[in-house]
């Protein structure tokens, strides 16, 4: 493993295009999927991802030497590259899958990341940013089995992140389940964001036009040496059963009424 | 190769029909490496319904505890009488105080090679979350998280259910016969806490830790929040403020003589946690933690997609807020539109009537 010069990190932004976190969800008739005839965008962990690479940049102009993000998925996926570009991204690499190919899951998604770091121009990768889970799947494993893959260093759930000058090592602060931890995780490593870690921006217009100057490489999984099919059979997907909510009280009283009829106080 | 207790009970079965035996063999043949996971010498109750899972595979069960000493030997004396448990294993090192995923990996390995373990088990703790994902890339293995269900088949292969878009739809999954161990962490909130017996107690064998001297990541410190409440994740009520409470005093002053006179946990929207009303251990919703008390009253809180992911399988949903509209009213069993700084102070004085 080279040894990482802090000076000038490389970082890699993973990121995923999924049905957009406000629309309503439906199962298809076939019970094989939902409706994916929907808006689509940037997985909003991913966002925060972006967001954070790009101000480590602003926060420490002269030490990081690049920010690249990576996007597995169908043609469409280049539009999600394209607003990471626009968001302060400096070059993308989009791993092009058939627009009807399953989705691929987290240890194939993991491994063709892990061939795009290992295979990456221009030297190794320092820092790997990306989103705790994607609100589509809600796996929350990519990152993890990555790390397990390389052997790096991980930092999950990351709600601060302090690159220590000179050190070569990252410090973040990890929202667990009983409150707050802080690990200080060797370079290279994983860290995956998790809600609070900051608040993405807008990308400008003129970093729009800009981010369309910006080279966006096109690869296969095949060319990776990565197969994709899922080893998991996705058998059938329904609808959870349906909550019917809507009852009404008029008072205080009634509310305490209601509560002792059902035994809860 | 079988275990000696399989052996036994593949010999008592040569009575019964031959489809029996066959689905019995199968059965006894998995053998499930259940992680039971602890907290100040107490046994996490995500573990306990972990257990509860394995123990639905069918088969053995086996059980790992890892900790420091000072720590573990309490956790190993409970956890013999857990129900479900056929075996205990146990590994001490001061490295496994704070369990950082480099370090416990390394063991995980180790346990799930040196047995070809069918099944490895464990809840959706953020410390599992970081863990079993990993440990399954070093096996080259796929996992899931966040499992309702788990049916293990005649043929090997193991059937799951998840849920997936915030809970909006479930997700039927198989694991073929080909993934020789399944990993995966159980939803606590799917599957009831495994009981103990006092009369049991299981076999422990002591593992060398597996020290790990070269690890990136080092554990600075742990902050938890203290409180007196029961633990969000597993209270029987569970009230919870959102937007609206104004700031972090309002929060507390407004939640806490409710949850006081209910015995109920304190839980939080995500915009009450975002805007720093409530500590992120508190946030119930797609990313944070999925409750199903038998009450939970929502305070202020909207209803998003996001927030009701966390809660919409609580038995009796109460929801108090000023806008009819808010979409939480669409799923709470009794509604209050009502301004909640006047309707909670009223509530707690006829409660404790």
């Amino acid at each position: 493993m080279r040894p990482t010069s802090v000076n000038y990190l490389k970082v890699l932004v993973p990121v995923k295009r999924c049905v957009d976190y406000a629309v309503k969800i439906r199962v298809n008739a076939a019970q094989t999927g939902v409706d994916t005839n929907v808006k689509h965008s940037m997985n909003p962990f991913d966002e925060i991802a972006v967001e954070e690479a790009v101000r480590l940049r602003e926060r420490m102009p002269k030490s990081v030497e690049s920010i690249t993000v990576a996007s597995i998925g169908p043609p469409k996926s280049g539009e999600i590259i394209r607003t990471a570009l626009a968001m302060g991204a400096d070059d993308g690499i989009h791993v092009e899958i058939d627009e009807n190919a399953p989705q691929p899951e987290p240890l194939g998604v993991a491994k063709t990341l892990a061939e795009l770091i290992k295979k990456k121009k221009n030297g190794d990768v320092d820092l790997v940013i990306m989103g705790k889970q994607a609100i589509d799947g809600d796996n929350g494993m990519t990152g993890q089995m990555l790390a397990g893959l390389l052997g790096w260093g991980q930092a999950t759930f990351a709600s601060k992140v302090e690159v220590l000058e000179g050190e070569k090592e990252v410090k973040v602060t990890r929202e667990v389940d009983g409150g707050l931890e802080e690990i200080k995780v060797k370079l290279p490593a994983i860290i995956t964001t998790d809600l609070r870690l900051n608040e993405p921006r807008y990308a400008s217009l003129p970093n729009i036009m800009k981010a369309k100057k910006k080279k966006i490489e096109r690869v296969t999984p095949e060319s990776l040496g990565v197969d994709l099919k899922p080893i998991l059979e996705t058998i059938k997907v329904t609808e959870p059963p349906k909550r019917v909510g809507g009852g009404k009280v008029e008072s205080v009283d009634e509310l305490v009424e209601k509560l002792k009829a059902a035994g809860v106080v | 190769m079988l275990s000696r207790s399989a052996r036994l009970s593949a010999n008592n079965v040569a009575r019964f029909s031959t489809r029996n035996a066959q689905q019995l063999r199968y059965a006894s043949s998995s053998n499930s490496l259940l992680i039971i996971e602890h907290q100040n010498g107490k046994i996490d109750a995500g573990s306990l319904s972990a257990l509860t899972a394995a123990s639905q595979i069918g088969g053995e069960v086996t059980g790992l505890i890892y900790g420091a000493p000072g720590e573990i030997e309490q956790v190993i004396e409970s956890a013999k009488k857990l129900k479900g448990l056929t075996k205990l294993l146990s590994a001490s090192s001061p490295s496994y105080k704070a369990p950082i995923a480099e370090t416990i990996t390394p063991l995980l390995q180790k346990v799930v090679k040196s047995n070809s373990y069918s099944h490895v088990i464990s809840s959706q703790s953020t410390s599992s979350k970081s863990i079993l994902p990993r440990l399954a890339a070093t096996l080259d293995l796929p996992a899931l998280t966040d499992v309702t269900s788990v049916k293990h088949e005649s043929d090997g292969s193991t059937t799951f259910t998840r849920p997936i878009y915030a809970g909006n739809a479930i997700a039927t999954v198989k694991a073929p016969s080909s993934v020789t161990t399944k990993i995966f962490t159980v939803r606590g909130t799917a599957f009831d806490k495994a009981p103990s017996d006092e009369s049991s107690s299981v076999e422990v064998s002591t593992i060398d830790a597996v020290e790990v001297t070269d690890s990136p990541t080092e554990h600075i410190k742990t902050e938890l929040t203290k409180s007196d409440r029961p633990d969000l994740g597993v209270a029987s009520k569970v009230v919870s403020g959102g937007r609206a409470l104004k700031n972090a005093e309002t929060f507390k002053a407004t939640l806490d003589p409710l949850a006081d006179v209910l015995g109920a946990a304190v839980g939080a929207s995500r915009a009450a946690v975002d805007a720093g009303y409530a500590d992120n251990s508190l946030q119930v919703g797609q990313t944070g933690k999925v409750v199903a008390p038998e009450l939970y009253i929502a305070l202020g809180i909207s209803g998003a997609i996001q927030h009701l992911a966390g809660m919409k399988d609580s038995k009796m949903i109460v929801a108090i807020n000023k806008d009819p509209e808010a979409p939480i009213f669409q799923v709470a069993d009794v509604g209050l539109v009502a301004d909640l700084f006047e309707v909670v102070p009223q509530l707690v004085e006829k409660l404790k009537k």
